[in-house]
């Protein structure tokens, strides 16, 4: 077997170049240990740099860790990303044999997963973002998407040339539900005539989804589209910016400041962007974990009032940001109730 | 002489395989500054080192070995069945469907009703292609595919319009008595997903070994495989001989999608893709060349490298899409082994050169994996014309 033994040569090359390699990669490691404060994120599907929803709870997260100086990894603030459903469990229970004193379910996807493995699992802490599950040990963070909804259906309706504005969403239910309501209902608010065309690109991670139905709303004269879709808005952006070379187009942004997403050649068509303090709120819980006072059993709502979701000013002309923060006034007041599902909508 | 140079190789080529693809990933891991050792070591110890990722393994294996059988039927029968995925997701409704329909009902009958509820679903839907192929010709690849995306959006409607409570994408969770994961294990396993399901996986490898091997339809099914022409000449009805395997094949799937259902989730999600389980069991499959005990075995490799890549990027700083180069890599090799048998082959041919050569040639010629009786058919085909 002449070929057998000139693998088996090549194969402990290959083992000794592994072998001298891993001699010679320093571990980047610094900060120090603190196992009974450790937290852990794991994500929805998403993954981390999915410049949304997923990427503003690990911002939180960096951020709280390099504040008290703990390491990435075992024992200091980690994050686990789950490439399907049925990841979450695993990934949850991994979490959780790996010591880390707070886990984070990152949405509503993990509703289940989270509740289940906090009953089996009194003594870790859990947080839920986006829904809100009653157990002790477990603090729930919601936000009234909505509001901020209604604001970038303000700067929609303040902006649009053609009176045709767009909205294209991640998956139907719930949380996406507030910010359609909250969107239409802040178009409907400033001008009653402009339509907007809802569409669902059914997935939080298919950008090619988003970009056709972008492309779709570009070429029927549609002038500012909001993406609520996670992942998938990413090709929302690349439809906006194939559509700038022959007209004006905006896109606006979603669960955090999506300004960098929509620079092109001679400016950028990010017109401003619902912020979703997610990463704020991440941040805020883990400081509570650390000083051991964990709001288990709680719910935190985050709202316009407290700037727990807010809207950028982007790009948005001065009229259309006055007017914006005239309406702001008007829900944190109680004028406006805004709708959380587009079924109250008249 | 030949027999024993073969059961060398059927062992010794996975293994090969396994080694060049870790090396890749080993390669890829240095280049992006990450340290391979302890990264396999956190793989390993991420997939066996507990009882929970025991556990863990051997529930990810559970719908693949189902899967992989319902795909090595099909195939046998000349079928490639692209449809597992969908199959599987109505098999995954109808057995979640059913176990919420009737939640008084006992265990002992409620748990069989759904398994059979979703072994049914996953059938029909297979055996629409399959009688489309027998009676009009129709190309399985096609009809399945499509029939993929009617599932995927036909059962997201369904859990949303009649299994969801209010504004909800799931479905209620099944009942307990329907549960295929019980305390018992869980208890056993630190928590784990692990769930009954592993022994209905194992019976659907011994059902398919005897099948093929011991029953006439098997014959026949492999019989129409290898030439549907000689075996229409020979007597056999070949239009029921393929939708048979194509409804044996959707059962085996449904049921992969029902041990999802019942075991895994105990509901069913608004999918925002088709589940992974479909397009995995046909590496699994091919991976075994069709082997009962090789899909198990396959399965297994399978639960042992997802699971034990979820490990990597917890215990280390390694990022999950490394892991996931690694993984594919390996996978990529494992599936690449007909390069690895075609070196083999090669180097055995060299050595035998001063030797037999009319032998070595006929040995080149057989197809590569299959035993000497399954090339029977083919001749007794040829005899007859």
């Amino acid at each position: 077997m002449k070929f057998t033994s000139k693998f088996a040569t090549a194969a402990a090359v290959a083992a000794l170049t592994i072998v001298l390699g891993a001699c010679g990669s320093k571990s980047a490691q610094s900060g120090k240990k603190d196992a009974a404060h450790s937290v852990a994120l794991v994500t929805d599907g998403g993954g981390i740099d999915d410049k949304s929803f997923n990427q503003s709870e690990w911002e939180g997260l960096q951020k709280w860790g390099k504040k008290n100086g703990l390491v990435k990894g075992v024992g200091g603030y980690n994050y686990a990303q789950s490439n399907s459903d049925a990841d979450f469990v695993p990934n949850v229970n991994k979490m959780i044999q790996a010591k880390y004193k707070t886990i984070i379910g990152s949405g509503y996807k993990l509703e289940k997963t989270i509740s289940d493995a906090a009953k089996k699992n009194p003594k870790t802490n859990f947080i839920i973002i986006d829904d809100v599950i009653n157990q002790k040990n477990v603090a729930s963070a919601t936000f009234k998407d909505n509001e901020a909804a209604f604001l970038a259906g303000v700067s929609a309706a303040m902006t649009t040339k053609t009176n045709k504005v767009g909205f294209i969403g991640g998956v139907h239910g719930q949380v996406i539900d507030r910010f359609e309501a909250g969107f239409r209902q802040g178009v409907a608010a400033v001008n009653k005539k402009i339509t907007v065309d809802v569409k669902y690109a059914d997935s939080f991670s298919k950008p090619d989804v988003g970009q056709a139905l972008a492309q779709a709303m570009f070429n029927n004269n549609e002038d500012v589209i909001y993406q609520a879709a996670g992942g998938s808005g990413a090709g929302v952006f690349s439809a906006a910016k194939n559509a700038i070379k022959s007209k004006k187009v905006w896109v606006i942004g979603v669960d955090r400041d999506q300004t960098a997403e929509g620079k092109y050649k001679g400016g950028n068509l990010t017109l401003t962007s619902t912020v979703k303090g997610v990463d704020i709120a991440v941040e805020k819980l883990a400081d509570a974990a650390k000083k051991n006072k964990f709001p288990g059993g709680k719910t935190v709502v985050y709202g316009l009032k407290d700037d727990g979701v807010k809207l950028t000013r982007g790009n948005m002309s001065a009229k259309a940001w006055a007017k914006v923060k005239e309406y702001k006034q008007k829900i944190v007041s109680g004028d406006i109730k805004v709708a959380e599902k587009p079924s109250q909508l008249k | 002489m030949r027999i024993k140079n073969k059961n060398i190789q059927s062992i010794w080529i996975p293994i090969i395989a396994i080694i060049l693809g870790l090396l890749v990933g080993a390669i890829v891991m240095l280049l992006s500054g990450f340290n391979p050792i302890e990264n396999y070591i956190n793989l390993f110890t991420g997939a066996v080192g507990t009882p929970n990722a025991i556990g863990e393994v051997l529930r990810a294996a559970t719908p693949l070995i189902l899967t992989g059988a319902g795909f090595a039927i099909a195939n046998s029968a000349g079928f490639f069945n692209i449809g597992l995925a969908g199959q599987a997701l109505v098999g995954w409704l109808c057995s979640v469907a059913f176990a919420n329909a009737f939640p008084s009902w006992p265990g002992y009958l409620l748990l069989p009703g759904a398994i059979i509820a979703g072994a049914l679903a996953g059938a029909i839907w297979s055996g629409i292609a399959g009688f489309l192929r027998a009676y009009f010709g129709a190309s399985e690849v096609i009809t399945t595919i499509m029939l993929n995306y009617i599932a995927l959006y036909g059962t997201n409607a369904i859990i949303k319009g009649v299994l969801a409570h209010g504004n909800n994408d799931y479905s209620p969770t099944i009942p307990v008595q329907a549960r295929l994961r019980t305390p018992f294990l869980e208890n056993l396993t630190q928590n784990s997903t692990f769930h009954w399901g592993i022994i209905i996986a194992i019976v659907a490898a011994i059902f398919l070994w005897w099948l093929m091997k011991k029953t006439t339809l098997g014959f026949e099914i492999r019989a129409v495989g290898m030439n549907p022409d000689a075996s229409r000449y020979a007597g056999m009805s070949t239009k029921k001989t393929i939708i048979a395997a194509m409804l044996i094949s959707g059962a085996l799937a449904g049921l992969g999608g029902a041990m999802e259902g019942l075991g895994d989730f105990q509901n069913i999600v608004v999918n925002t893709a088709l589940p992974d389980i479909g397009f995995d069991g046909m590496s699994v499959s091919l991976l075994a060349g069709g082997a009962p005990i090789g899909i198990i075995f396959s399965a297994l490799l399978f639960g042992v490298l997802k699971i034990g890549g979820l490990n990597i990027s917890i215990t280390s700083t390694t990022p999950s899409e490394i892991v996931n180069i690694v993984i594919a890599s390996v996978i990529f090799f494992v599936g690449a082994q007909y390069m690895i048998r075609y070196f083999f082959d090669k180097s055995g041919k060299k050595g035998k050169k001063n030797g037999k050569k009319g032998a070595a040639k006929g040995k080149a010629d057989a197809p590569t994996g299959t035993d000497a009786d399954q090339a029977a058919p083919t001749t007794q085909g040829g005899d007859t014309e």
